[in-house]
């Protein structure tokens, strides 16, 4: 290929083709006066943000200080860290075609603009995990977790999403799966295979759970959530038949359906024979989500899940909005300490186990996701118009929704501390009613972000809390999704409709956790049954590749959902509150295909000789690394039941063998849960960790031929020189705005967006 | 055609982001241009503007066949996701 550029001053302007103008612009960073003195501005407003939650602290942090502290520390991350990594190690070229370019068929490879894939990335990889993780771990307090969302998300999340789009740009935007069988040979890329199907299995059975703790005994939950279905196929219907194609104005009645949906609820609740309908058992409710699961999971796409999954983007786009400015417009008062007791004693109710390891596992999405790089490979280099845009794609994606986790944690802890741990204990701890809740919490010991002994909580209290936001009961509703919901009804309500609107925002928010978790629910099973009979037939079953053969879809899918189903059944029917026990098996499992994905970029960094600067992606390997392999060493050998899976097993089968029944189980049935339960925790763990083992001695293995040989090739494929241009980032920079003109002045149009004009 | 993939802003001549000097409408007009953004923006995250762009990029790569009517790309559009199912994060 043929490059020319045009240098002035050190701006180089490069053409591929000389009758076409430039397609790409090389310049240094804006190093000017002004530039230096506005990062310098934002770094001491971040400066100050830290210091007032992590060192001033006192009786009365405001949110507002959490906000400056995330923002300010991503601006700086966004401009010197991940430029770093641009400059010493990724090396975009914009001279290059990206796989949109390449192989642009108008349909999924297509040259996207990058501020309207910037929005399209971020939907896809934020969920409910954000919202979930930082609740949870709000139980040691409010500063562990924030320092992890905004340091490891600069240092791990943003780096691992960031690399792994850009090696799948430069691989015609291969997913993270192949890659690693490419890079990595076929041991890792069974590990990758393995890891992926595993993890999602427990990552559907974990949100169903979620879930279903905010659905069960709650009339008017279930009514408006299921409304949800008949709601997306009166879309999908809209879509097919009547209006083609007006996904905004189908989208839009659907969004106000679901309002009226929320609001009707109430009458549902209100009125005792509806009401009792439309309660349901945490089991009834498991069994009508494995239903739900296997039915939506084979009927047509376009009947359930393609409306669903516009409803689903509005509400989440639309709702992260809201939260963002109720936050802003209220800044709440932070009512839990900076650190409780529960991050040294490990005997938290939400989840066992102390600070290191369990704290990092806890907040997976937010900080770190391996599950990010099953999207920032494979969709998004499809549509990605230049190599350097990647930058703000997956770097800056991965900020955004660091700052979805801190906004779920500013939710978490501004509320009642007696609520937040009456809500995430489980049941079978705090008794269950008002009265031995309020016993439990007056016995726990709580203090105030200043230090001092809170007051005695009254039951009635609890009582009232659940009916403010049209509950019976809001005791033992762990999972983070009610305490979500209660965090962001006490703020909203503080914008809109005031106290009497509190059930509304309550039940609202309750209804966007849940419909993008049963997106994620019929999205992930389909995708796992591919995998699926992917694997299947790679290891000999040849017929089941075939995509058209009906009978071997459906097997898949029942194998699928019998695999989530039957961990989500040993969820809600365990003594011991299905939260507690499984979502360290879920964050173990999304931290180790963060694992896998580093390892790839590790192993890539290594093969291209770049030994000084695979710190980078090596740091947060590491860390992952100890941190997956010390919780399934505790979880496995730790002699503490509440922490150890096999201590638990060996506690509960000696009591059996005596005759006994331990708390919490309370009959003879429910120890044999409890041992049952145990034992396939034990199991999955082992799992998980030789997966890890396996991944790390082939990542050793790579990374010493790669130095030994001084480098090694990779599987990039071949430049094929670029014929569009568009700007790196969100705004074009004067260089850029003269590339444009000269498009302009041509007559041509940069990029295929907007061609037609 | 209209509406669709346009995209009203610099990078491609309508102004926005950077307001050129004698385009400055009144506050009706700058209103009704970030209106348009917004849509635009909107339409492109959620994918409504899909069937505008395969119909540009047919005409574009000058196909000998005539395109697909815009229900049948709709249609082939979900076939194509039951083939290929996209995941949804956590």
């Amino acid at each position: 290929m043929s490059e020319q550029a045009t240098t002035v001053g050190e701006v180089r302007k490069i053409r591929t083709d000389p009758d076409l103008p430039p397609v790409a612009v090389e310049e240094p960073p804006n190093t000017s006066g002004p530039n230096k003195a506005i990062f310098a501005g934002i770094a001491l407003l971040g400066a100050l943000g830290w210091v007032m939650i992590a060192i001033v602290r006192g009786e009365r942090v405001n949110a507002m200080w959490f906000v400056f502290a995330a923002v300010c520390s991503y601006i700086i991350a966004f401009r010197f860290y991940s430029r770093l990594i641009e400059y010493k190690i990724l090396k975009p070229r914009d001279t290059r075609a990206t796989p949109a370019e390449l192989f642009e068929n108008g349909k999924d490879f297509m040259p996207t603009d990058r501020r309207v894939l910037y929005g399209h990335h971020f939907a896809a990889i934020a969920g409910a995990g954000p919202l979930v993780g930082p609740v949870l771990a709000a139980q040691m307090g409010y500063l562990p977790g924030t320092i992890w969302i905004i340091v490891g998300v600069i240092f791990a999340g943003a780096v691992q999403d960031y690399m792994v789009m850009h090696l799948s740009i430069r691989r015609n935007g291969r997913s993270l799966g192949q890659m690693a069988r490419d890079e990595l040979g076929p041991i890792g890329g069974w590990a990758a295979i393995l890891g992926v199907l595993s993890i999602m299995v427990i990552l559907l059975a974990v949100l169903c759970i979620v879930v279903i703790n905010a659905l069960a005994e709650s009339p008017w939950g279930v009514f408006s959530v299921a409304m949800t279905i008949p709601i997306a196929i009166f879309m999908g219907v809209y879509l097919r038949f009547l209006r083609p194609g007006r996904v905004s104005e189908v989208s839009l009645i659907g969004v106000a359906l679901l309002l009226l949906a929320i609001v009707a609820g109430r009458y549902v609740a209100e009125n005792p024979s509806l009401a009792a309908t439309f309660t349901l058992s945490k089991p009834a409710l498991a069994w009508w989500i494995i239903a739900y699961g296997f039915v939506a999971s084979v009927l047509p796409v376009w009947l359930l899940l393609a409306p669903r999954d516009y409803l689903s983007t509005f509400m989440k786009v639309g709702t992260i909005v809201l939260l963002a400015l109720g936050i802003l417009f209220v800044r709440p008062v932070v009512q839990m300490p900076a650190v409780t007791e529960f991050a040294s004693n490990g005997k938290g109710p939400a989840f066992a186990g102390s600070l290191f390891p369990f704290l990092f596992i806890t907040i997976a999405c937010g900080a770190l996701s391996g599950f990010h790089a099953l999207i920032s490979s494979g969709t998004t280099p499809k549509l990605i118009e230049k190599e350097s845009q990647a930058r703000m794609m997956g770097y800056g994606g991965m900020l955004m929704e660091s700052f979805v986790a801190i906004m779920a944690m500013v939710a978490a802890i501004s509320i009642d501390q007696h609520l937040y741990f009456a809500m995430n204990s489980p049941a079978g701890v705090n008794g269950g009613t008002p009265e031995k809740a309020a016993a439990y919490l007056n016995a726990l010991g709580l203090v105030s972000p200043g230090g001092t002994a809170l007051p005695p909580v009254d039951p009635a209290y609890l009582a009232q809390a659940a009916k403010d936001v049209g509950e019976k009961s809001i005791i033992g509703r762990t999972g983070g999704a009610p305490t979500l919901a209660v965090g962001m009804s006490e703020i909203m309500q503080g914008v809109f409709g005031g106290a009497a609107w509190k059930s509304f925002w309550y039940h609202f928010a309750i209804m966007f956790e849940a419909l993008f978790i049963l997106t994620t629910v019929d999205a992930g099973t389909r995708v796992a049954r591919f995998m699926f009979s992917d694997a299947l037939g790679a290891l000999g079953l040849k017929k089941f590749r075939d995509p058209s053969w009906t009978v071997g879809a459906w097997i898949a899918t029942i194998l699928v959902v019998g695999g989530w189903g039957s961990i989500l059944v040993m969820g809600v029917n365990d003594p011991l509150g299905g939260i507690n026990t499984l979502y360290p098996l879920f964050g173990i499992a999304n931290q180790l295909l963060a694992a896998i994905a580093l390892t790839v970029v590790f192993s890539v960094v290594m093969k291209k000789g770049l030994f000084t600067w695979a710190w980078i992606p090596g740091l947060p390997l590491v860390w992952d690394l100890a941190v997956t392999l010390s919780a399934s060493y505790q979880k496995i050998f730790s002699s503490v039941p509440a922490i150890g899976y096999g201590a638990q097993r060996q506690r509960f089968i000696d009591a059996q063998e005596k005759g006994q029944v331990l708390a919490p189980a309370t009959n003879k049935a429910q120890m044999e849960q409890v041992i049952f339960n145990s034992t396939v925790q034990l199991t999955l763990s082992i799992l998980y960790a030789l997966l890890v083992i396996v991944v790390v001695a082939v990542a050793i293995w790579v990374a010493v031929k790669a130095f030994r040989a001084g480098g090694l090739p990779t599987s990039e494929e071949p430049d094929t020189p670029s014929k569009i241009f568009a700007p790196k980032s969100f705004l074009p920079t004067q260089a850029e705005k003269e590339v444009l003109e000269e498009w302009k002045a041509a007559g041509k149009s940069p990029t295929p967006i907007g061609a037609h004009h | 055609m209209e509406g669709g993939g346009q995209e009203p802003d610099a990078d491609r001549g309508t102004p926005l982001m950077s307001v050129a000097p004698g385009t400055t409408g009144s506050v009706a007009a700058r209103l009704l241009r970030a209106a348009r953004t917004a849509r635009w923006f909107i339409r492109g995250v959620v994918g409504a503007d899909a069937y505008e762009r395969y119909l540009e990029h047919h005409a574009r790569t000058h196909c000998e066949l005539p395109p697909m009517t815009e229900r049948e790309f709709w249609r082939d559009k979900t076939d194509a996701m039951e083939r290929n199912p996209r995941s949804r994060c956590c």
